[in-house]
């Protein structure tokens, strides 16, 4: 039997969990949020992804309750969460600094929210455990914060936001605070838990690795306004902009003028040099300025002049090895510099290329996305 | 060597200036009065070699303590000043954490004016600053004035004199040695803490109670230590501003030291004093002790 593709934003007939309509934040003269309608889904992991600044903090503090928006509203399950304050949405938060109790064991943090609830104590004390056992930290429950490691602090703080079983469970940067290692692994337990518990989750991060691996879609913001909300996979293959298509991996981008025969485009990008070709389903005037955007793992790398939609000769400039792979910084005669990576499939002794080589870079017609802006 | 060169200055340190001075108070403590100058006996001489010390330790005996036992004076002046100095602090916290919890919330650029305004009274000497208090208080000063100006009272009040002039000259005075261990242990709080207990289900007011009050407790702990050990001894303030009623066991003594001229009971009365003030001071420490490991 094959597995439906979980993806209710293409579906019509379901109903967003969160609604955002025309919400703007300005503190003081500074506009953090710019005017954002979007919609998430239940059982989504939905990352907001942008650099420092980008209001992607503010627009996960509006969800908590810690904001209010200056214009336009938020909507959790249809209902206008605007003035409800934080502490009666059913949504809860895991901070960036984790905001774990000092005082209290981790059983007390975990605890915490339940009390507040007023529910009976045996109900509190199995849903504490199954929490403890969700997260690994049985053997911990007795101790303080300060008498554990990170990663079992991040563990707490994530146990603690979900005990009380969020509609939407927002997370703050949560895997900023912990070492490469044991953040990989950590993104496969959050993926984990989100299956388990079926919680919606928001995820805020300014590192796309992170956003790729776990979320089902992911918003690219940038000063205030959502630059494009998609799947992992489309906003890598398909960017609408240059800034997603740079924001988003390594990418080269060739600037030319476009020429469009049907979805055959020809773009003149140099003097004298033959025009690059690309197919594309949107529509460019005849000599409008476009982008040619193509990652380097999708140009190939030859000795010999291969056959091909697009072949250029450069030279070897700068090698960056990653152990893995290499990215070769080619210098083409017109001076633009073209990044291209290959596999590092031999053994780096046997390596065919090296600095100042000339060599040739091609990539097929279907290989790069051509923008607009 | 250089270890022991650096544990020993310290400890030489409190040697000298605490233990010394200390025992020859216990020994003044343990002698007789007398009409003589220093006034009382016996003398430790020295050049009588080893029979005269053994001839002077069998003179001490332990009198003046019984003493303190049957003039009924003594333990009522004791009584008198834990309840003024327990009350006293407990006045200082409900007037101190307020101002912490205040200019631990303020704006960050404005914290160093505050603490400032908070030190700067330390800059006057302290018997001006009680002398002004003098007349502030008295039956024609500044704030009799100022109630009758408002028409809130028809008659001046008496405030000077009384034990309330003790309670607001204690407070004034100590307030600081309140503010800030509080404010330093309110300082520290992560506002996202805060945020936290909130967005987990807490009222602003359950939050404070649940995560505000026992994060500031070691400060509080410390300020009222702070306050209520020198409180306990004042002499100055009770002096200055308290009635003949206000009985404080810092007066007794110079009462005895410098009215009486009897110095063994005056020692007496400063030995029991400093027995009394060790248990909270022994507390005090554990606290401070507490809180090192538990950041450690």
């Amino acid at each position: 039997m094959p597995q439906t593709v979980f993806a209710p934003w293409d579906d019509p007939a379901e109903k967003p969990l969160i609604q955002f309509k025309g919400v703007t934040k300005r503190f003081g003269d500074f506009t953090a949020i710019d005017n954002i309608d979007l919609d998430i889904y239940a059982r989504e992991f939905f990352a907001l992804l942008g650099p420092s600044g980008c209001g992607k903090t503010t627009l996960m503090r509006m969800l908590a309750g810690f904001e209010t928006p200056t214009e336009g509203k938020i909507l959790l399950s249809g209902q206008d969460i605007g003035p409800v304050p934080p502490n009666q949405r059913a949504v809860n938060m895991m901070f960036q600094s984790y905001a774990l109790f000092p005082h209290l064991t981790i059983w007390d943090n975990i605890a915490f929210g339940l009390r507040r609830e007023g529910r009976d104590k045996a109900a509190i004390e199995a849903r504490v455990e199954e929490m403890l056992k969700l997260t690994r930290l049985a053997k911990f429950a007795k101790r303080k914060p300060h008498q554990i490691s990170g990663g079992q602090r991040q563990r707490v703080a994530l146990a603690r936001s979900l005990a009380k079983a969020p509609k939407l469970l927002l997370l703050d940067e949560p895997l900023g605070a912990l070492d490469r290692k044991l953040r990989e692994e950590t993104q496969f337990e959050l993926m984990d838990i989100q299956e388990k518990t079926g919680t919606t989750f928001v995820i805020v991060t300014h590192d796309q690795e992170e956003a790729m691996t776990v979320a089902s879609r992911v918003a690219v913001m940038d000063e205030g306004k959502l630059m494009q909300v998609s799947t992992p996979d489309a906003i890598y293959e398909a960017p609408s902009s240059v800034y997603v298509a740079d924001f988003i991996g390594d990418v080269n981008i060739i600037e030319g003028k476009a020429h469009q025969t049907g979805t055959k485009l020809q773009i003149d990008w140099a003097e004298g040099q033959p025009a690059l070709s690309a197919t594309t389903t949107k529509n460019f005037d005849l000599g409008q300025t476009c982008y040619m955007a193509i990652r380097p793992e999708k140009i190939a790398i030859s000795a010999d002049r291969p056959s091909g939609a697009n072949v250029l000769q450069g030279e070897i400039l700068d090698i960056a090895y990653l152990g893995n792979i290499s990215t070769y910084h080619v210098k083409l005669p017109t001076g633009h510099v073209i990044k291209a990576q290959q596999a590092n499939t031999r053994r780096i002794s046997r390596r065919e290329f090296t600095w100042e080589d000339k060599v040739w870079i091609s990539w097929t017609d279907t290989a790069a996305v051509v923008l607009a802006q | 060597m250089r270890r022991l060169i650096l544990i020993a200055i310290p400890y030489l340190w409190l040697l000298a200036l605490f233990l010394i001075p200390f025992l020859i108070v216990v020994k003044i403590s343990l002698s007789d009065t007398a009409l003589a100058r220093p006034p009382y006996f016996p003398q430790l001489d020295l050049a009588t070699g080893w029979q005269g010390f053994v001839d002077f330790l069998r003179e001490l005996d332990f009198e003046n303590f019984t003493f303190l036992t049957t003039d009924d004076l003594y333990w009522k002046a004791y009584l008198s000043s834990l309840k003024i100095a327990l009350i006293s602090t407990a006045l200082t916290l409900l007037v101190g954490f307020p101002i912490a919890y205040a200019m631990a919330r303020a704006p960050e650029e404005w914290r160093p004016t505050l603490m400032m305004l908070v030190i700067l009274p330390f800059w006057t000497s302290f018997l001006i600053r009680v002398y002004s208090w003098m007349g502030i208080l008295s039956q024609g000063g500044l704030l009799n004035s100022f109630l009758l100006w408002l028409g809130l009272i028809s008659e001046p009040l008496t405030i000077l004199n009384t034990d309330t002039a003790v309670y607001i000259g204690i407070v004034y005075t100590y307030l600081p040695f309140m503010i800030l261990p509080v404010y330093a242990a309110l300082e520290k709080l992560d506002g996202s803490l805060l945020e936290a207990a909130e967005d987990l289900g807490c009222s602003r007011t359950s939050a404070f109670w649940l995560i505000t009050v026992p994060l500031s407790k070691q400060g509080v702990i410390a300020g009222c230590f702070l306050v209520f050990i020198p409180a306990m001894g004042e002499f100055v303030i009770p002096s200055l501003l308290g009635g003949s009623q206000t009985l404080m066991i810092g007066k007794v003594l110079y009462e005895e030291f410098f009215s009486n001229r009897d110095w063994p009971v005056a020692s007496a009365v400063a030995v029991v004093l400093l027995l009394i003030l060790i248990i909270p001071i022994v507390l005090f420490q554990r606290n401070e002790q507490k809180q090192r490991e538990s950041e450690g």
